[in-house]
């Protein structure tokens, strides 16, 4: 049985804190299509959040809710999937949560392999507080605290993610619903850490300061940088990587089953 | 390793400490090795898997006082430790405890600082640090055991009253009681409390707290559609947090929940009560003043074993009938702070201090020396 939009969503703390324009409403619509897809239930799984707008999401969706501190939902998400393994539990975070405050976290719980469902709405920016520089704001990008461009170079968090052991790594940008959902699909089934990219939107707090205020224009800015990784010759990589050309690659990065760490301390036998 | 013998055994404070844990029902522990903290984790590699509970390294301490907080929302018992470096990181996830009204257990064995300071050696410099450490108004519970037996005992009541109260329990030992070894007798039978969870009709002492002090606590993965934040939030579970009333309810409330239950969280022991020369001391420091006061009747002493709440009454007591106390501390002035608010209180001006730091316990010859020059 499917779960009706007014049974899966607190409908009741509508209208929600999201700027107009963002992408997290399309990351959400995507997730409710693809829970369904794989035939969840509220009451079997959890929703967990960190600190900023993406870890707002589990508040507006009607199971169980643990909004933690900033950066470490994938800790406090290990010990609540440990502890009782019939849950199934997902992580909504963002860029600023999962690459920078709990960065650590981040590749020590894709080295874990717990099971884990992560999906991090990459918006390259801190949105809830403003609008500062991120650990995935393009190189030369304006932010309030890069007025005169990012002088860092961005991490790029699915190779990260790969590298460090995730069972499952793809990224996305807002625009590419289908994929989305398919990729949500995976992430709410598979074995292990798994862990989906959505490259977002948020003229607000990125893309006022950076000419793409008006929401299409930051959608059509991320048409152009994305490219599928098929598609990227292997002499440009190793720029792509570190995002120098300010492109991004999208597509599933690892797809592997590597024993998660409940098979691999037996818990699921008793 | 398989559990210890009811009855007599001989242990170091550490394990002790591990063995109360287990017997109180740990079932989730996290850990990152910390020096003199680490037996306690290595102890619990080894027993978690034995007690069919799950037994985590973490990456640092700041997931380790979360992943225990996630464990503690699974609806199980789940306890951390740590010391100095350790605990400082924690207090993050500590506040966060507090005002989710999460029942964890953290060990915190002190060792000398400030930073990295003395890796081996014994302090009791984090006692203001386990009551304010992190940011905002809350409480926490924290017991401080002076003995092998009562790192046991006092471990199995910070797990009691961690979820009768829902509230981060804090064992403070440190260096020297974690490493002591001894004797400790094992009992036949531990007494233990689960948190009251919704719809719970258990009756007991543990469970007669009114609901509006200390709320039922909601498992997941029970359909309750829990609504856990560390942001403020009203009693029906949404965030309010311009909300001045809703902030100002539910840190009065987060406060009083435990202040008002000082006499059922208050332990102590008290040697010689009509004395009138006093020492007030804890944990190691109490040590030499317990020979003293066993051997002189004249010199009382209070021993305090819950520190936070700091025990009001007993101490106003003494201050009442004493008329002198010693506060013994390793440390540069702590509790002896609390001491003489309450004693100038009650008209008592004279409360002396003796400040031991540097790693040694306090030695007996020390403290006469000092209670000696004391007039009564």
């Amino acid at each position: 049985m499917p779960v009706e939009f007014e049974e899966f969503f607190r409908t009741e703390r509508f209208p929600h804190v999201f700027c107009p324009g963002c992408g997290i409403g399309p990351v959400m619509n995507c997730f409710f299509r693809a829970f369904n897809n794989v035939g969840l239930n509220l009451t079997d799984t959890v929703f967990v959040g960190g600190i900023g707008c993406s870890s707002r999401i589990p508040m507006y969706i009607n199971g169980d809710m643990l909004h933690t501190t900033h950066g470490r939902a994938i800790p406090f998400a290990t010990g609540l999937k440990l502890s009782n393994p019939e849950l199934k539990v997902v992580i909504f975070a963002g860029d600023g949560d999962l690459g920078a405050i709990g960065g650590n976290h981040l590749i020590n719980g894709c080295r874990r392999n717990v099971d884990l469902s992560v999906i991090c709405i990459n918006n390259n920016t801190y949105g809830m507080t403003g609008g500062q520089t991120s650990t995935t704001t393009p190189h030369g990008y304006l932010s309030t605290t890069s007025p005169a461009g990012n002088p860092e170079y961005p991490f790029d968090l699915s190779k990260l993610t790969v590298a460090a052991g995730a069972n499952y790594v793809a990224r996305w940008t807002v625009r590419h619903v289908h994929q989305l959902v398919k990729s949500m699909e995976k992430v709410l089934t598979k074995n292990g850490f798994t862990f989906l990219e959505v490259v977002s939107t948020c003229p607000t707090g990125f893309g006022r300061r950076n000419k793409m205020g008006d929401p299409s224009q930051q959608l059509e800015w991320l048409k152009n940088i994305s490219v599928s990784k098929e598609k990227i010759k292997d002499e440009e990589m190793d720029q792509l990587d570190l995002n120098m050309q300010g492109l991004i690659s999208i597509g599933e990065f690892v797809d592997r089953n590597r024993p998660s760490f409940s098979d691999t301390i037996h818990i699921k036998e008793e | 390793m398989a559990d210890p013998k009811p009855g007599i055994n001989f242990m170091q404070g550490n394990d002790a400490c591990t063995e109360g844990a287990l017997a109180a029902g740990l079932k989730f522990f996290a850990g990152y090795p910390i020096t003199p903290s680490t037996e306690i984790a290595e102890r619990l590699a080894y027993r978690m898997p034995e007690k069919k509970g799950v037994f985590l390294q973490m990456e640092d301490e700041l997931a380790c006082i979360s992943a225990i907080i996630g464990a503690s929302w699974a609806g199980v018992k789940a306890m951390t430790t740590t010391s100095g470096p350790g605990f400082s990181l924690m207090q993050e996830g500590i506040g966060y405890a507090a005002m989710t009204e999460t029942p964890v257990v953290v060990v915190h064995v002190m060792r000398g600082g400030p930073s990295t300071g003395q890796p081996t050696i014994a302090t009791q410099a984090d006692v203001m640090q386990v009551k304010w450490g992190s940011h905002g108004d809350y409480q926490v519970i924290a017991l401080c055991p002076y003995s092998v037996q009562e790192s046991y005992d006092l471990t199995v009541e910070a797990f009691n009253l961690s979820e009768k109260y829902r509230v981060p329990a804090i064992l403070v030992t440190d260096a020297e009681i974690a490493h002591m070894r001894g004797r400790m007798v094992i009992p036949e039978k531990v007494e233990t409390v689960d948190r009251k969870e919704l719809c719970d009709t258990r009756k007991g002492a543990a469970y007669d707290i009114p609901d509006d002090m200390v709320p039922p606590f909601m498992s997941f993965g029970h359909g309750h559609k829990a609504f856990v934040t560390g942001m403020t939030h009203t009693p029906e579970g949404d965030i309010a947090p311009e909300d001045v009333d809703v902030q100002e309810q539910l840190v009065r409330r987060l406060n009083e929940k435990i202040l008002k239950n000082q006499k059922d969280i208050s332990r102590y022991e008290i040697v010689n009560p009509d004395a009138k020369k006093f020492i007030i001391a804890y944990g190691t420091s109490a040590l030499a003043a317990k020979e003293i006061a066993t051997e002189n009747p004249h010199i009382g002493l209070l021993r305090l074993k819950t520190l936070w709440p700091l025990p009001e009454e007993q101490v106003l007591n003494v201050a009442q009938s004493a008329k002198q106390i010693l506060v013994v501390e390793m440390n540069m002035g702590q509790i002896v702070r609390g001491v003489q608010r309450l004693a100038g209180s009650v008209g008592c001006k004279s409360v002396r201090f003796f400040s031991k730091i540097g790693g040694e316990a306090p030695r007996k010859s020390e403290i006469m020396a000092m209670l000696d020059k004391m007039e009564v």
